[in-house]
Order: structure tokens, then sequence, then C-alpha cells
């Protein structure tokens, strides 16, 4: 059995009455991926904010590595440096290239030396196909390459969990393909992640398990097959058939 | 197979010339006609020829002229210096007024009181006030040269403009930015340096040109503390000659100094629009 990398223990989160998770517990064992999936507004998004600690959690705890997170006090900065976060809306920096994206962090938060900064980031680049726009600002880039730009952001600074938020949405479909691609070989390299998603197809291929969340709570979880092809719950089913009957399945 | 224009392509193209051509003509004879009106208007007004001597008159220009340049060069000092303090207390203000930081709720106080205050007080009323008040006070130890009190007035008042226009800017910067930066374990005050000011300073380039013009030109309102630039000795020739060019040759000199940094703002402004329209963004 490898370590737990991530535990989730009761969260509960709402903004002001609003119930948004409640009684949520997830464990994400070391290599593992784990992908939520359910309609918008189920708490996915919310649930990944609280794990990065951009949103404070109303109750339960959540460990990183066998550290609590959650505790008051705790340097938030300091967690989040080992946390890698990528959103729907890329939210490269506009004003710096592409290379100067990926090495900011590691250069001014993991105290790095601008060479080893860049010698690392050239060959991550060059490891999926993107060295030749290491000095082009993002605007240049299509979608697809500034969300692979965004996801080896977080990579670089070799996080223990990546947390990856609807990071398709904003795509057309051959642009999505690229960034499935570069994600599913982070998988084959044994990254952590959890991962929030409308592409079921993507979720068949990459997760150990998929957690169907509804309402703020898990619904149902299971492996991606189970799950797909055979919902217990008729919320998971009423899911499924929405998707189907939008061409997502 | 090469491409030959259709007939329909060649006629319109024709009509396009024909248009733009027509436009031109309509220009210059506007031009014409608006340019002849002014000048008979005012060469027929009663007074013009005894304006003429007084303003335009070339004698009086080429003998004010070195001493309205001495002037201007104390003028030329003295926005310098003030720019350089101005950007950094503007930006200074601007960083406390957009912190969030609690230990700095009392200096985020000061700052807004001092920038409603200068921004509504008229330069002038300032001046007064700093250059004539401190020395009304009778402290050996402070300062009391006119020039650096006019100085200190302009620095004063165009800080508290600086301020609000790089604020402007701060906020103006995507929220997510900000976002995605913590994301990455930057704390507050990384995030400002490394993301936030940057992105913040490029937008607003234009405006803060824009009010370094405007303290180039009201650099010339020190002269009412005594100063000698080039407005006061301009005064003082025509106090002498009872001819009022040398003012003009202050005001063509002062034009004459503001115009690169006009046209700098402008091409630069133009290059930004044009940017964000290309790039649907900035």
């Amino acid at each position: 059995m490898s370590k737990l990398m991530l535990d989730i223990r009761n969260l509960r989160k709402s903004y002001g009455d609003d119930l948004v998770i409640e009684d949520l517990s997830i464990s994400l064992a070391e290599h593992s991926v784990k992908v939520l999936i359910g309609a918008s507004g189920s708490g996915k998004s919310t649930l990944l904010r609280c794990v990065n600690l951009l949103e404070a959690i109303d109750d339960g705890q959540i460990f990183l590595d066998g550290e609590d997170i959650s505790e008051v006090g705790v340097n938030a900065d300091q967690v989040r440096s080992q946390i890698g976060s990528v959103f729907q809306s890329f939210n490269l920096f506009p004003h710096l290239t592409v290379l100067q994206n990926i090495t900011l962090a590691p250069r001014h938060v993991h105290k790095k030396s601008q060479a080893d900064a860049q010698a690392e980031a050239m060959a991550l680049l060059s490891r999926f196909g993107l060295s030749e726009k290491a000095n082009q600002y993002p605007e240049l880039l299509s979608g697809g390459q500034q969300q692979r730009v965004a996801i080896l952001r977080a990579v670089i600074n070799r996080p223990k969990v990546l947390l990856l938020d609807e990071v398709t949405s904003a795509l057309d479909p051959v642009l999505i393909a690229e960034v499935l691609a570069l994600i599913s070989e982070l998988k084959e390299s044994g990254m952590t992640m959890m991962i929030a998603t409308h592409e079921m197809g993507f979720a068949r291929q990459v997760a150990d398990e998929v957690l169907f969340l509804h309402d703020g709570r898990i619904c149902e979880v299971g492996t991606p097959e189970a799950l797909l092809t055979n919902p217990q719950s008729p919320e998971l089913s009423a899911f499924l058939t929405a998707l189907r009957g939008a061409g997502r399945l | 197979m090469s491409y030959l224009p259709s007939p329909l392509r060649l006629q319109r193209e024709a009509a396009r010339r024909l248009a733009s051509r027509r436009s031109t003509w309509l220009a210059i004879a506007s031009t014409t006609v608006v340019g002849f009106i002014i000048v008979v208007v005012i060469s027929g007004a009663p007074g013009f020829d005894r304006v003429r001597a007084s303003f335009f008159s070339a004698h009086y220009a080429w003998s004010a002229l070195p001493h309205v340049l001495t002037g201007l060069w104390l003028n030329l000092r003295v926005m310098l210096i003030a720019e350089v303090f101005v950007l950094i207390f503007g930006l200074l203000i601007a960083i406390i007024r957009t912190s969030k930081s609690p230990v700095l709720y009392p200096l985020r106080l000061i700052a807004a009181l001092y920038t409603d205050i200068f921004r509504g007080l008229p330069l002038l009323l300032v001046l007064l006030l700093v250059g004539l008040g401190i020395p009304g006070l009778q402290l050996s130890w402070l300062p009391n040269s006119a020039v650096l009190l006019g100085t200190v007035s302009l620095i004063l008042t165009y800080s508290a403009y600086v301020a609000e226009v790089i604020r402007a800017g701060i906020e103006a910067v995507n929220p997510a930015q900000r976002m995605a930066a913590r994301a990455l374990g930057f704390s507050q005050t990384q995030t400002q340096r490394f993301v936030i000011l940057p992105q913040a300073l490029r937008k607003v380039t234009p405006p803060l040109l824009n009010d370094l013009v405007s303290l180039q030109k009201d650099s010339g309102l020190i002269s009412v503390l005594g100063a000698i630039d080039a407005i006061r000795a301009a005064g003082i020739e025509t106090a002498q000659s009872f001819n009022f060019t040398p003012y003009l040759v202050a005001g063509a000199l002062f034009v004459a100094l503001t115009i690169p940094l006009t046209r700098f703002t402008d091409w630069l402004t133009k290059r930004q629009d044009r940017a964000r329209q290309h790039q649907g963004q900035w």
C-alpha cells in the first residue's frame, strides 16, 4: 500500500447560507489519479480551491503528505508551493514569455538559480514539443498550447499533488486532445492528480477511480468503467443521460 | 491558372478611388476657406497692428531669448527632478492604497486623505501655501528656497494624480492573475511585484505620460514664488520693454519641450490599441 498524498476528511464548505460541500472525504494515494465528475455547481471546483487553500474551509481536515494543512496558522504560501493548480482559463502571465512564465516560481518561490530553472524548463518544454515557443508571449499561442504551458508551469515545481480544474472546458476538440495527451503522459510518469472534468472519455482513460459529486456530496464512487456503464444512483443516471444527449459521452 | 480580377472588382476599386480623391479635395477646400476666414477676421481687427507689434516682435524675441533660455534650464531641472519623485511617491501611495495588510491600515487612511486633498487643491494654492507658508514659519532648519519649495509643491500635487492613475491600473489587472500567482506559492508581496505591478504599469503608461506632460508645463508656475524660470525671465524682459513678445517666446519653448513626450504618448497609445485589437487583449 503506497502512502496517502492527500487525505480530505469530513470537509464542509459553505458560502453564506449556500452549503457547497457537505461532509466530504477523499483520500488520494501517491501516484494515483482520481477524477471528479458532476454537474456545474456540484462542488468540484470549490473542493479543489479548498485543497490549495484559496478558500477557507468551514469544517473538517485536509492532510497533504501527512501534514495537516487545514490547521490554523499554517503557512499557506508554503503549502501552495507544494501543490500544482491549473485552471480552466489558463491564467498565464501575459507580460512574460513562455519560458519566464515557467521559471518564475522555481526562481522566486523555490529559490533556484536562473540557469538551473531555465535548463529544467527547456527540458520540460522540449519533452512536450513546445521548445520553439519558449521565447514567445502567451498571446501568440493557441489555447491548447497556453493550457499545456500552464500545466508545465505547475509541474516544474514537482508538486506533491496536481489539481486540474476543467482544464479543457475553454478549448475546441482538436486542442483538447493535445492537452489530454500531456496529462496522460504525466500519469505515466507517476504524477498524483485530482482532476475535475466534463470529458468522460478522458476520465475513462486516466482515472484510477471516478467520483460522482452531487450537491456537495460524493454520490457514487468506482472504476470509470463501472460508473459510466452501470450507474447505481438515479442522480448519476440522469447526469449520464444528459451528457449523452449533449453528445459528450 | 493565374488570377484575373473580375470587371466587378475593377468597378468597385474605381469607385473607391474616386471617393477617396473626392474626400482629399474636400479637405483641402474646407481648410483653405477656414484659413482664409481666420486671416481676414484677425488682420482686419482694429487693433491688429498694435497686437502684432507687442506680441510678435522679432526684435524683442531675439533680445529676450538668452534670458528666457536660462530660465528654461531651471524649468528643465525642476521638471526632471519632480518627475522622478512623483513616479516614486505615486507608486508607493498606489501600492499602499491597494494593499490589504491590516498593519498598513493607518498608512492607507493617510494615503486616501492625502490623495483626496491634493487632487482637489489648485496647484497655485499649494504653491502659495508651501512657498510662502514654510518660510513664514521662520524655522532656520527648514529650506526657504523658492525653487526647492516650488518643486516640493509640484511633487505634492502630482504624486496624488499619478498615485490614482497607478491604482486604477492595479485594480484593472484580472483577479485571476493574482489567484494564479498565489496558487504557485507566491506571497502577497511577490505576487504584487512580479505579476500585478508589471501588468498594471503597462496598462497605465499613456495616462501616466499625460500627467508628466502636464507636470512639465506646470513647472512654469513656480515663477509665482519668485524663482527665475522661463516665465519669470520673460516677465522681467516685458517689464523693461513693455513688449509681450518674451512671454510668447517662453510659451513656444514650453510647447517645444512637451511635444516629444506628447508625440511619444500618442505613439504608445496607438501601438497598445493596435495590439489589443490584434490579440483581443492588451
